[in-house]
């Protein structure tokens, strides 16, 4: 394999092993978010804003592999 | 493939130091957020308002609300520097999706040869700001939890020597005070440079419409990001001006 490939590999391999365990967070987080909304459907705006800071700080793992994959292509 | 630099570029050089485009365009925000700021003052002070301080006013007191519910009755001492956090970085995301902003390009010296770079960049897509940021939300928080503990509960807080495990969680909480610098520069980056690709690339492969979905989704991020920034600020703050057992 040409450098190149290898390069472009690290990248694919980066971003896509990097965003499995932010998207199985973002699910469990939006499923519990739902339930919990089921019990108390009073809440909701509580609920709402607290879910979006956990849906960001999940997302960021996803943000930190995207970044790493950007550097290795574009850097 | 459309050019994507990860690094702000040179535009000019000021008494031998490079300013970059990514700081003209924090430049212009924060005369913005300046003005916006005086503008509200007085706006304030007059018998008849204009339309403009009222949708400043549901961003304060929506943001004020939600900041009550972290800090509680010391809402009031933090607010000044969490909205100011959470404006000058939701005008920085703003900003960087305003057309023209990456678009316009000036000619630039570079070595022996002449490139074409960005005019403005948004600044948030730009590690030196975001870390700069993070760095003043770290340092305020030691600040006010030494004005708050005192400095000999501040450093027990770190330095326990009563037993082993407590000097072990002292040195981990050290750390991870510079780990929340990385965390918070890195977050606050990668979201709005994941964002800027995301719509030159989708401006490369589809030129019409595509982008205007996408356009939405990068307003909605900047407004989270900005919240979440000036959120985790809150509670870390709450967190290091509460007394330890």
């Amino acid at each position: 394999m040409s450098t190149e490939a290898v390069k472009l590999l690290s990248v694919a391999i980066a971003i896509s092993v990097g965003a499995i365990a932010p998207a199985v967070g973002i699910g469990m987080i939006g499923s519990k978010a739902v339930e919990a909304l089921g019990r108390n459907p009073e809440a909701e705006s509580a609920i709402r804003t607290t879910m979006i800071l956990a849906l960001a700080f999940a997302e960021a793992v996803a943000i930190y592999a995207l970044v790493v994959a950007l550097i290795l292509k574009f850097a | 493939m459309p050019h994507i630099s990860i690094k702000a570029e040179i535009i000019f050089h000021l008494l031998g130091f490079g300013v970059t485009n990514s700081m003209i365009a924090s430049a212009i925000v924060f005369l913005l957020t300046i003005f916006i700021a005086f503008y509200y003052k007085h706006q304030s002070t007059l018998k008849t308002k204009g339309n403009f301080y009222y949708l400043i006013k549901f961003f304060v007191k929506t943001i004020y609300d939600l900041f009550y519910s972290v800090l509680g009755d010391k809402t009031n001492v933090f607010f000044p520097l969490l909205f100011a956090f959470f404006f000058y970085i939701l005008l920085e995301n703003w900003f960087g999706l305003l057309p023209g902003v990456g678009s316009l390009l000036v000619k630039v010296k570079e070595g022996h040869e002449e490139v074409f770079v960005p005019l403005l960049r948004g600044n948030n897509a730009d590690l030196n700001a975001t870390l700069a940021l993070a760095i003043i939300s770290i340092l305020s928080i030691q600040f006010y939890s030494i004005k708050f503990l005192g400095v000999k509960k501040y450093l027990h807080k770190f330095f326990n020597f009563s037993d082993p495990i407590s000097f072990f969680v002292g040195i981990l909480d050290i750390l991870s005070e510079f780990s929340k610098v990385l965390s918070f520069a890195f977050r606050l980056f990668g979201n709005i440079f994941a964002g800027e690709v995301l719509l030159t690339i989708v401006a490369f492969l589809v030129p019409v419409l595509a982008s205007f979905p996408f356009i939405g989704l990068e307003i909605f991020v900047g407004l989270v990001q900005a919240l979440v920034f000036s959120m985790l600020t809150a509670v870390f703050l709450s967190g290091a001006i509460a007394e330890h057992h």
